[in-house]
């Protein structure tokens, strides 16, 4: 997996809150058995009209936006299935950093990204990055007023650089372990495997409840 | 930390087995936390310091997830041991071909189990049309082999989909940690099973390791209170949770669901919920296991649950799994299932739901959607704010799925399609959930009595819930469906999805258009 430390692109908006992973890689491509060439599918509902044709109405599609890395959507994103395909589509479309608000307050707060959409990024060395839906608003307003601005994130020191007129900074939370694992850029297997005398250890003591069929 | 005790060895044990109470004004308040559990610590007379942690108050996840701990990674994470994975077809090529890659085996491949669901065809499974899911099929079938991985193919008896098979072969046990490639797992939280969707490099992990790096979620406990009126199931149960809490309300969480409405559930009907808790955000859903539970387990052909003293053994552990009374909860919601009426989906997320009584509503007026995100439901749905869910037309029924495809669907359904027909023009589609809920429907007669009423009966898979197979919406079709998405597309590209109980979908079979079940006889 490639480390994410400091990373500069432009940005594209997707402005839709609950955005699934049907939405995101529609099921009829997951029957690849590979791990590439999803990137051309991303949104491909949306990104493409009946006749194959590139819809210019999306903003993927529109020129400002062309070769965008950094996309910003509402609340809730990659809420559905578990399907890693959807991140595989993100990530080979060339996306690193994916921004959504979280809502609430304390307690309550819910998290801006679906559970198990974040974990799959993390393994892909996509970056979600959470900001308040005050701080997302400011983006989406910015990013419509001047289309093709341009974002730095510096992981290390946590903060998201809008580089437009004016640059206006902002800094992001993210849990210590998602935030090493990311700037190494870690086989988490290799990793685990560290514990091997652990694991056995443990499978020495534990019942796993399996009758013999 | 424990210092000379002051008390003695009598009135410390008592202590320790009560949780401090016995020491009165000597115990003091929680001075600190240790991985978020209170430790208390008394003052005794001769100036003695003790520190005892107090008798935990744990909930049900925090038993299970105790019992697989591992390892601890630093930052709050944790190995936990996986005692069961599942896998299918689709997201399982990419992990094999990378243990393949690796040089690696499967750590586990005795409690490692396949199964065929996501695009296996159901109208006729000795021959599969795609080539493209056909070699996705293969795919399995070869790592299997090469693995040493069990499969349920297509052809055997213990085929279906990976939710149903799971619990009805017994290999879904209380206590247990339970992970497939597929979101809907938390299905088996009904069990008490710790369970849940894994991405696929997380599927390649635990065939590697067996095991899982996790951070603990928060817990949220949901009250399901009173009792269900008569054709009230608990599909609506877990789409009233949804309406309440937004698809996002249980993210970061698990979803324990208690409550008098929960116990007087069937096991098929508590998997219904927690096949659901995903759509509510919350990656696993969790029932404690009581009788029910016990009495599902030990009837049956179960070819992988404890039998005779083995079982007797099980049971009293599995016993002590329940949630400790007094224990605390980071959020709690009771919903009162008195007044519950059946519920209907009216727009692309599952939180878009109402009662069958009501209205489409106006797009300001929907709680957790902004207006934009209503209106551009509203516009792919093709319906109007105002308009009376019982006027909702439909073209397709679809009854199955991991939410509503077992045996007691297939009766409530059933029991509605009965001396009727399907209304003229309306395709009905009943899929069971598996080989073994096929052959039990048979048995019963029930599939005659399905197409005796016009709709189709078929072999077990997906099916239309996410029409991977054949079995697919038309652009700007409308079906009522037992299954758990409306997403955008996910019947079919631009088919329109009402998700229901499967009676009341075998109603709007019967009468073209949803109805309210309860005024049927």
């Amino acid at each position: 997996m490639n480390p994410f430390t400091i990373h500069t692109g432009i940005v594209v908006p997707v402005d839709r809150a609950n955005i699934d992973t049907d939405a995101i890689i529609p099921k009829q491509f997951l029957k690849l058995i590979g791990r590439t060439g999803f990137g051309e599918f991303l949104f491909n509902d949306w990104r493409y009209l009946e006749n194959g044709q590139p819809n210019g109405e999306f903003t993927l599609n529109k020129p400002a936006f062309k070769g965008a890395t950094i996309l910003v959507a509402r609340n809730n994103f990659g809420c559905g299935s578990s399907r890693e395909h959807a991140v595989w589509a993100v990530a080979q479309y060339g996306l690193r950093v994916v921004i959504a608000p979280w809502r609430g307050e304390g307690g309550e707060r819910i998290p801006g990204f679906a559970d198990i959409f974040r974990n799959n990024c993390v393994k892909n060395g996509v970056l979600t990055l959470e900001l308040s839906e005050a701080e997302v608003e400011k983006i989406f307003g910015l990013v419509n007023d001047q289309p093709g601005v341009q974002a730095t994130v510096d992981l290390p020191k946590q903060t998201l650089t809008l580089h437009g007129k004016p640059e206006q900074v902002f800094q992001f939370e993210i849990d210590a372990g998602v935030k090493n694992y990311l700037l190494r850029g870690l086989d988490d297997i290799a990793l685990t495997l560290e514990h091997e005398a652990a694991i056995a250890a443990f499978e020495k003591q534990h019942n796993v409840q399996l009758a013999t069929a | 930390m424990l210092g000379p005790a002051p008390l003695g060895v009598k009135q410390l044990r008592h202590a320790f087995s009560t949780g401090f109470p016995s020491l009165g004004k000597n115990l003091r308040k929680p001075f600190q936390t240790l991985e978020n559990r209170p430790y208390g610590w008394c003052c005794a007379r001769g100036g003695a310091w003790c520190i005892f942690p107090p008798a935990m108050k744990e909930t049900l996840y925090d038993k299970i997830w105790k019992r697989h701990v591992v390892a601890e990674l630093g930052a709050g994470w944790t190995l936990l041991f996986i005692d069961r994975q599942l896998v299918h077809e689709v997201t399982s090529p990419q992990a094999f071909d990378g243990l393949r890659l690796a040089g690696r085996k499967v750590r586990h491949p005795e409690l490692t189990f396949a199964t065929l669901d996501h695009n296996v065809p159901t109208d006729d499974q000795t021959v599969i049309r795609d080539p493209v899911a056909k070699a996705q099929i293969e795919a399995l079938r070869k790592n299997c082999r090469e693995f040493g991985i069990r499969l349920f193919d297509i052809g055997t008896q213990d085929l279906g989909v990976v939710h149903i098979v799971g619990p009805e072969l017994g290999i879904t046990l209380p206590g247990t940690t339970v992970v497939c490639g597929d979101s809907h797992t938390a299905t088996h939280g009904a069990f008490g099973a710790l369970a849940h969707g894994i991405g696929t490099s997380e599927v390649e992990h635990v065939l590697a390791t067996q095991t899982l790096r996790q951070k603990k979620f928060k817990t949220f406990r949901v009250e399901y209170a009173g009792r269900l009126q008569p054709h009230v199931t608990s599909k609506d149960m877990v789409l009233k949770l949804i309406g309440e809490i937004g698809t996002a309300g249980g993210t970061g969480c698990v979803l324990e669901f208690t409550g008098a409405a929960v116990r007087a559930l069937s096991m098929e009907a508590r998997m219904t919920i927690c096949n659901m808790a995903i759509e509510a955000g919350a990656r696993a859903g969790l029932i404690a296991p009581d009788e029910t539970t016990f009495q599902y387990i030990a009837t049956g052909d179960r070819p992988f649950a404890p039998r005779g003293a083995a079982l007797d053994k099980a049971i009293a552990d599995w016993k002590a799994l329940a949630t400790d009374p007094d224990a605390t909860f980071e959020r709690t919601l009771t919903l009162d299932c008195d007044r519950l009426v059946p519920q209907v989906t009216w727009g692309t997320s599952p939180g878009m739901v109402t009662d069958v009584t009501g209205v489409v509503p106006q797009p300001d007026a929907v709680r957790g959607y902004s207006r934009a995100d209503v209106e551009a439901a509203l516009a792919y749905m093709g319906l109007k704010p105002g308009m009376k869910i019982t006027d909702i037309k439909l073209d397709t029924v679809f009854i199955g799925s991991c939410t509503n495809g077992r045996i007691e669907d297939f009766r409530q359904a059933a029991a509605v399609f009965k001396g009727r027909q399907v209304a003229a023009g309306v395709r009905a589609l009943i899929v069971p959930g598996s080989a073994r809920v096929k052959a039990q429907a048979e048995a019963e007669g029930l599939d005659k009595l399905f197409t005796a009423a016009g709709c189709e009966w078929r072999y077990a898979g997906c099916s239309m819930c996410l029409a991977m197979n054949p079995d697919q919406l038309r652009p700007g079709e409308r079906c009522a469906a037992t299954s758990n998405r409306n997403f955008e597309g996910r019947q079919g590209k631009g088919g329109r999805t009402h998700l229901v109980g499967p009676s009341m979908a075998a109603a709007a079979a019967v009468a073209g258009h949803f109805v309210d079940i309860r005024s049927w006889k």
